[in-house]
């Protein structure tokens, strides 16, 4: 651990060394609620994705096929993510589901869209376009980076 | 040559400066915690009208000055200097509500200590006699410092259980040679100390440290103990900073006990799902400028250590690695 404190200071000064303080402060500090997350996000999460399974049903009753109704689906679901992230209902939502309302689609659409509705006043050039992507960015780079790679060993083991 | 300087790193004011006003105001949802009624005025919406978050801080601290000095009574010609600061990049929020008042201006950052800095150097001025009236003000708002440190607003995540919350509010106090009110009578700079903090979640205990220090010092510099207090308050470490700086001082000698509390603390009620409680300047610059010197006003206190507590990290300085400096800068406020 490199710590930027000076080394010797000049006394008095608390009682504890660095690595002394980061021991208690470990045992101090909050775990995170990783069961109480997890069961959230897995109801939420699973009620989205039950919400997505309806609105593909209905499509499909309506006479699309499958891959229609999919598509169909997609884009409804964005609709509703970005929706709600304009109403500012879905930083509600995600503070108590968690990766269950980050991980679908909604979840992609309102980190296109808080972005957009925060840096609108800076503009839209510097504003929403330069930083519309500021969450989503890294996603998109290391997917599509991931599926280059994947896409390489595949063309060589076949 | 007459020192005011004490000890390592304090001094004693001979010319007690004196508290002639103070004003706050908050957001809806500091408006609803236990402190609710001590505020000055309560903003029943966060933008208030404003075409940005950060607008609507320099508006409010704006106000938040304007209102301290009606209060005062002093003109706003007979103020010499104002001293504010906030946690925006180039302390925006300062350098607008200056612009409005147009009055001779310092701006200063200390990140959440800034109100304890801003008492200490115009009482220093005050004492010196280089001013007679000076206006002192912090501002910080949820959202302007959620876009600017964290992400945009409206994302959808959840906040660490370590993370506190930016109060939305602003505070200030006009600092005068003579009148009455409180009186500030010593101020003990703090030292930048870094004991390798790095999560920007939890910030309390990266300040805790040097809080403890300037604790450490305050207390050695004037042969004082925590009991010649009836209370101690540091700015904003947070239910976990507090805890930790509980434990820091009681491992380095300092018998404290139930007198030091924390202004991150009292802000939020427990169902405010606000996690390890409030942060940012305006934390402990609202509780002083209502409940603390209501308190102070009343005979409820008759003297009172407020440790401002900052962080002194960036959005870059976190991002490169680094870990997170904090200070604390004390300030002893008499009834």
């Amino acid at each position: 651990m490199r710590i930027l404190v000076k080394k010797v200071l000049r006394p008095p000064t608390i009682g504890l060394s660095p690595m002394e303080y980061q021991a208690l402060s470990k045992q101090i500090s909050p775990k995170p609620t990783v069961v109480k997350n997890s069961i959230r996000a897995f109801f939420v999460g699973g009620l989205i994705c039950m919400i997505g399974q309806i609105i593909i049903n209905l499509f499909r009753l309506g006479g699309l096929t499958f891959p229609e109704a999919s598509a169909a689906t997609s884009a409804v679901l964005i609709f509703l993510g970005a929706l709600l992230t304009g109403l500012g209902v879905y930083d509600h939502i995600a503070r108590f589901a968690g990766a269950g309302s980050i991980v679908p689609i909604t979840g992609f659409a309102n980190s296109i869209v808080a972005p957009a509705l925060e840096f609108k006043r800076e503009g839209y050039v510097l504003g929403v376009g330069a930083r519309l992507f500021q969450i989503a960015g890294p996603v998109l780079v290391y997917g599509i980076v991931t599926s280059i790679i994947v896409g390489l060993i595949f063309f060589l083991l076949h | 040559m007459n020192s005011r300087k004490v000890g390592n790193q304090t001094v004693i004011y001979v010319n007690q400066p004196v508290i002639l006003s103070s004003y706050s105001i908050v957001g809806p949802m500091e408006g609803k915690g236990p402190l609710g009624k001590t505020f000055d005025l309560v903003w029943t919406d966060s933008l208030n009208g404003e075409k940005s978050w950060e607008l609507a801080e320099s508006k409010m601290l704006q106000n938040a000055m304007q209102g301290a000095l009606n209060k005062s009574g002093i003109p706003e010609a007979e103020i010499d200097y104002i001293l504010t600061g906030d946690l925006l990049n180039q302390i925006m929020a300062s350098n607008f509500a200056a612009r409005a008042l147009a009055l001779p201006f310092i701006g200063l950052y200390g990140a959440c200590s800034t109100m304890a800095l801003g008492i200490a150097v115009g009482s220093m001025f005050l004492d010196g006699g280089f001013a007679q009236n000076i206006l002192v003000g912090v501002s910080s708002h949820h959202d302007s410092a959620e876009r600017q440190f964290r992400l945009p607003t409206e994302h959808g995540s959840q906040r660490a259980m370590s993370a506190q919350w930016t109060v939305t509010g602003a505070g200030s106090l006009v600092l005068a040679r003579e009148g009455s009110g409180p009186r500030i009578t010593a101020a003990t700079i703090g030292r930048v100390l870094d004991y390798g903090g790095k999560d920007v979640n939890n910030m309390g205990a990266a300040m805790a440290p040097a809080v403890a220090d300037t604790m450490v010092n305050h207390f050695q510099d004037l042969n004082r103990k925590p009991k010649d207090y009836d209370l101690i308050i540091s700015g904003d470490l947070g239910t976990y900073g507090l805890a930790l700086a509980h434990k820091v001082l009681r491992q380095s000698g300092v018998d404290i006990g139930r007198e030091y509390t924390d202004c991150g603390t009292m802000i939020y009620n427990p169902d405010q799902d606000v996690h390890a409680g409030a942060s940012g300047c305006a934390c402990s610059a609202v509780v002083l400028a209502g409940d603390i010197i209501q308190r102070l006003k009343s005979g409820e206190l008759k003297r009172v250590l407020l440790v401002g507590s900052g962080s002194l990290h960036s959005p870059t300085s976190a991002l490169q690695g680094q870990s997170i400096p904090g200070i604390g800068h004390a300030v002893v406020i008499e009834a």
